[in-house]
């Protein structure tokens, strides 16, 4: 079984946000970056299918070389190989998924896993275009998956609930929080990693849908005010003052 | 056209669809256009419902290969209705399956695509978006290269305005072919409750709870005040047996409620990314240097444990549930 995963660089959730001079972008300084938490259960599930299984996992990252962080944790983590492809990384998901899908095609993989959204961007899109392109299933915000001969089960996210969907590999699966507990790299990983490549390959062309041409700070939250008092007290203030001055209830 | 992709819950329209349906109608009134909807799945008995805001024409695609929901099946069916409509612009309710459907749909018409917006207009003939990044840390204006143009829209922020639309309707058929993957199964239903990214009124519990049963206590007076239980990471995580479901936050959901109550919780900017959307924010607290209360509408500076009883008691008395 071959199976690929699709991390993204992404700025880490206790950044925070400045927009950069030319107003449409992050600006990069102070900010930490990380692997995109949701990518993170993607490369757990492929290294556990690897453990039980056996499987190839390849690692792989569109961006710059400071994504290359990412496929170095992914290496030490248990991937058998990384490949970064060379971009800019200003394309929109579209964009990507063309990218990767490029790279996929006639590789043979079994099982394509990644975040089932991009921390930050939060478009929740590549996973499905990729899967689309390919011309393949999908399932997203998956929390439990099985696979079996050349088939997946995958329980996944609804409003509320959730629902079991059943398909065929090869298969887009997009990862949510539940579906494991990532482990943390040991040193022997650490130091393997050290001795890999990664495979650098430039981006193939691909044409964006869309794009961002403003990027704003929200505006600032009027102030409030403190109720004082006893708790009772307190408790009626505010339920007449969502009800008188809100409009709430 | 302006084409939204409708979702129908026990034969009625759902209200984020409704809400996707009102914003359409606006956008096709201020370009000229007219607006579509349009219904995919088992049965579409209800899809009428769709003239009541503001739709010009019904689409309908119902059983066969539609009968369980299947991403391939149906972002084929969408496709090839904005295909043979001509429609520009494809809208649907960032739901689950808007959510599922959307993207798929818009690779397959080599579309950009926005999602979650929470502002839509139309700019020299084509439609431009804002919508939350960094989960709602920043706001992004998308625009679009693409001859279509793909948004999905965020549940509880655009209204749902009733208008009345001509509504006629026209089934199409059910596509043909062998689909990669299909729903099999419901494992587990919201029941009588809405969804947090759906809820109007939120009761959040955060480390303060102390403990997963405590949440009970918030429970009793989420169903006072008509609202939903949800909680922090950090109460999440705390191994209390919260599912990740309930969780607000840049990792968890993210929600734009009404009204969203935050007991015991400090305020970590990953909790805020996921609620800052809310119009009216109350935070409850022991400790008044928490950065919650920079953010709160209203404050409360108290033990939570003596306060929310007491919030559910003069809720009921005040019948605030009952309207």
């Amino acid at each position: 079984m071959k199976i690929l995963v699709a991390l993204k660089q992404v700025p880490d959730t206790e950044s925070r946000i400045k927009v950069a001079a030319d107003g449409r972008s992050l600006d990069p300084a102070d900010v930490k970056w990380i692997t995109s938490p949701y990518d993170e259960y993607a490369l757990e599930e492929a290294i556990r299918i690897k453990e039980a299984k056996g499987a190839e996992v390849v690692a792989l990252s569109v961006g710059t070389d400071a994504a290359k962080d990412v496929l170095k944790n992914a290496l030490a983590l248990g991937a058998d190989t990384a490949v970064l492809l060379k971009g800019d990384g200003q394309g929109d998901a579209f964009a990507v998924a063309q990218m990767i899908a490029a790279y996929v095609k006639d590789k043979g993989f079994d099982l394509i896993l990644c975040g089932n959204k991009g921390l930050g961007g939060d478009n929740a899109a590549m996973g499905p275009m990729l899967a689309e392109l390919l011309g393949v299933a999908q399932a997203n915000v998956v929390v439990k998956l099985e696979l079996g001969d050349g088939t997946f089960s995958a329980e996944r996210e609804t409003d509320g609930g959730s629902e079991l969907v059943v398909g065929a590999l090869p298969a887009v699966i997009t990862a949510q929080k539940g579906l494991n507990e990532p482990r943390y790299a040991s040193l022997k990983g650490i130091m393997a990693a050290k001795k890999k490549t990664i495979e650098e390959l430039d981006a193939a062309p691909a044409v964006a849908g869309a794009q961002v041409s403003a990027l704003a700070l929200p505006p600032e939250r009027p102030a409030g005010r403190k109720l004082e008092g006893e708790p009772a007290a307190q408790a009626q203030a505010l339920l007449q003052a969502l009800k008188d001055e809100a409009k709430v209830f | 056209m302006i084409l939204v992709f409708c979702e129908l819950k026990d034969g009625q329209l759902r209200k984020p669809s409704a809400e996707a349906l009102s914003e359409g109608r606006r956008l096709a009134d201020a370009s000229g256009k007219q607006l579509g909807a349009l219904f995919v799945g088992a049965s579409c008995a209800g899809a009428d419902d769709a003239a009541k805001y503001g739709a010009d024409v019904i689409l309908t695609a119902e059983g066969g290969t539609l009968a369980s929901y299947s991403s391939d099946a149906f972002a084929q069916v969408v496709a090839d209705a904005v295909k043979a409509k001509g429609a520009t612009v494809l809208l649907a309710a960032a739901t689950a399956v808007g959510k599922d459907v959307a993207p798929r749909t818009a690779a397959r018409l080599a579309a950009g695509y926005a999602s979650d917006a929470t502002g839509l207009s139309m700019v020299d003939g084509k439609l431009q978006a804002v919508r939350p990044v960094y989960a709602g840390k920043a706001f992004a204006t998308t625009s679009f290269a693409s001859a279509v143009q793909v948004a999905t829209t965020r549940p509880n922020v655009f209204p749902a305005a009733e208008k009345a639309g001509v509504g006629a309707t026209e089934a199409l058929a059910a596509p043909t072919g062998d689909f990669k993957s299909v729903v099999k199964e419901i494992l587990a239903k919201a029941g009588g409750k809405v969804d947090l990214s759906e809820a109007n009124v939120i009761v959040s519990g955060g480390r303060g709870m102390k403990d997963g049963a405590n949440f009970k206590l918030l429970e009793e007076f989420a169903d006072a005040i008509g609202g939903v239980v949800g909680a922090s990471r950090a109460a999440v995580d705390a191994g209390w047996g919260l599912p990740h479901s309930m969780q607000v936050g840049q990792t968890g959901k993210v929600v734009s409620p009404t009204l969203y109550i935050a007991c015991g919780i400090s305020g970590a900017i990953q909790h805020i990314a996921g609620m800052s959307g809310s119009k009216f924010i109350v935070a409850i607290n022991k400790d008044p240097e928490a950065p919650i209360f920079k953010l709160a509408s209203y404050g409360i500076v108290g033990d939570l444990f003596e306060v929310v009883p007491e919030l559910t008691k003069a809720a009921k008395a005040m019948g605030i549930g009952s309207n």
